[in-house]
């Protein structure tokens, strides 16, 4: 699961400028479940652009956007449509933008911003599980993750910061270390903290961009 | 003898050490360091330089350093994990040395949403026991973290922060273990106001028989008016100010606060002296130096200790 939340309009807005004509795609997977980008969403963002002044050309929901063969299939029927828009705008995950760019060449404005895995390929929302690092700590942590729930990655926390089971910079996060200790002291499993865990190969992640080993 | 350190000797020596603090200006005027610097000589027998504390953009630690040095400081280069990965605290730590700094500070760092940048990506690759282990490791086998060799090693004493304070509690001592196997050589503790509570640290820390293992310097600071105190109550996080310390500034005149404050301090250092197990105090007076010499000479601190 993808977790998107809408960007605000007038930021759509400041990607469209003077565009007149523009094609909104929505999805039918994670964006439709966040209700960002299903078929009530994509209707409701139809008519705050033509309130804005802006002529919609069209709309289509696709089946699943993180799938680029399905987006090219899906939008095929719309291509008269889509060759008479200026921009398409797509109320989804930031894959499914990409997978849009990827089979149309017409400028695609994201209207969502992707803000979580949320347990991915799963229905657990309230908080970020896995940050995709390519080198699981998880066993070492008790199986809560420190480089998706820990403000710092520390991978020898907690830092001097938690209080009452707060992370330092807000009192709605949980400190992932204090979590990582009770249950490990609830295990009976403190040992494995008393090794120093070396510095993450980070070349795995998602950091490293474009040059990632994964 | 690990470094040149003027503190590594002074621990050498057996004495009290003092540690003190400058913080550096948000910009480019070095005349704030020297001044602040010119206060502490010949009150501590080092001082700490902040790296960009509470994520401020300020004038770098090194640099900052380096000035308080040509005062005649020993000065303790702050490194945080916060700003900088691998690949730049190494470099920074050979530059640190090849300058002739000789103390450094390893610390993850106050967290970037804190400052005057907070969208500034937080690089965070190493955290304060990783760092720590990377200087040691460079110090003492001439290798860096890769494992590639060097020529001249890094000559730095080094140390680290702990809070006896943060939670959860029952983990502080182990993590101050591992800081101590990871290979710090001192460590500076955050500000003490609730000395019971200090004090029920150090007999951890004394039953694991880590006082042995490293030198411990107790963090102190007096409170300039009621209304820092209650900031560093309610908003510092993993400060433990206890009522009773403000009700003590509340006591007396308004004009009499900063005075009691130092007071106050002083009387904390007292009592922080006869806790067993204890190497020294680190004063942090932040943006009021000047009553630094005042809370040394009260405290029975002088006179400080010369080296030839």
């Amino acid at each position: 699961m993808l977790i998107t939340k809408q960007k605000p309009l007038e930021q759509i807005l400041g990607y469209i400028g003077n565009e007149k004509s523009i094609f909104i795609v929505g999805c039918k997977g994670c964006a439709e479940g966040c209700h960002t980008g299903g078929e009530k969403e994509v209707a409701e963002m139809k008519l705050k652009l033509e309130q804005a002044g802006k002529k919609v050309s069209g709309t289509a929901l696709i089946d699943f956007m993180c799938n680029d063969g399905q987006v090219r299939l899906m939008l095929q029927p719309h291509e008269t449509e889509i060759l008479a828009s200026d921009s398409l705008l797509v109320l989804c995950c930031g894959v499914g933008v990409q997978a849009t760019s990827s089979v149309v060449d017409k400028m695609v404005h994201p209207g969502c911003n992707t803000v979580s895995l949320g347990g991915r390929h799963a229905e657990w929302r309230e908080a970020e599980r896995c940050m995709e690092c390519g080198d699981c700590v998880l066993d070492y942590t008790g199986g809560i993750c420190p480089v998706a729930r820990c403000s710092k990655f520390l991978m020898n926390g907690p830092c001097g910061g938690s209080v009452n089971g707060k992370c330092e910079i807000s009192k709605d996060i949980p400190c992932a270390w204090q979590l990582i200790i009770d249950r490990l002291t609830k295990l009976g499993r403190l040992d494995k903290m008393q090794t120093i865990v070396a510095p993450k190969d980070w070349s795995v992640s998602l950091t490293a961009g474009a040059a990632s080993k994964r | 003898m690990k470094s040149k350190s003027n503190l590594e000797k002074v621990f050498e020596s057996g004495k009290f050490a003092v540690t003190g603090e400058i913080g550096p200006p948000a910009s480019a005027d070095p005349e704030v360091v020297r001044k602040k610097a010119k206060i502490l000589k010949g009150y501590v027998d080092a001082a700490n330089v902040t790296d960009g504390q509470t994520a401020v953009v300020r004038l770098s630690s090194w640099a900052s350093c380096l000035i308080a040095k040509e005062v005649g400081i020993d000065p303790i280069v702050q490194m945080t994990c916060r700003d900088r990965n691998r690949i730049a605290l190494q470099m920074d730590i050979l530059g640190i040395a090849a300058l002739g700094l000789n103390n450094m500070l390893c610390l993850t760092g106050d967290h970037q949403a804190f400052g005057n940048h907070p969208k500034a990506k937080g690089v965070y690759d190493l955290d304060s026991i990783q760092l720590i282990n990377v200087v040691k490791t460079m110090r003492d086998e001439k290798k860096f973290q890769c494992g590639d060799s060097m020529a001249v090693e890094p000559r730095l004493f080094i140390g680290a922060a702990e809070n006896p304070f943060a939670d959860p509690l029952e983990y502080r001592t182990p993590r101050l273990a591992k800081k101590i196997d990871a290979g710090v050589d001192f460590i500076q503790t955050q500000i003490i106001y609730n000395v019971d509570k200090f004090a029920k640290w150090m007999e951890a820390v004394r039953d694991a028989g880590l006082d042995k293992k490293v030198k411990i310097l107790a963090g102190v600071a007096p409170i300039k008016s009621i209304g820092a105190g209650r900031y560093m109550q309610t908003k510092v996080p993993g400060m433990d100010v206890p009522e009773r310390c403000i009700d003590q500034l509340k006591a007396v005149p308004k004009d009499q606060v900063a005075k009691e404050g130092i007071k106050q301090c002083i009387e904390i250092i007292n009592r922080i002296k006869e806790i067993k197990g204890v190497a020294g105090i680190h004063l942090m007076a932040i943006e009021w130096e000047e009553v630094v010499p005042e809370i040394v000479e009260k405290a029975g601190l002088l006179p400080r200790p010369q080296f030839s």
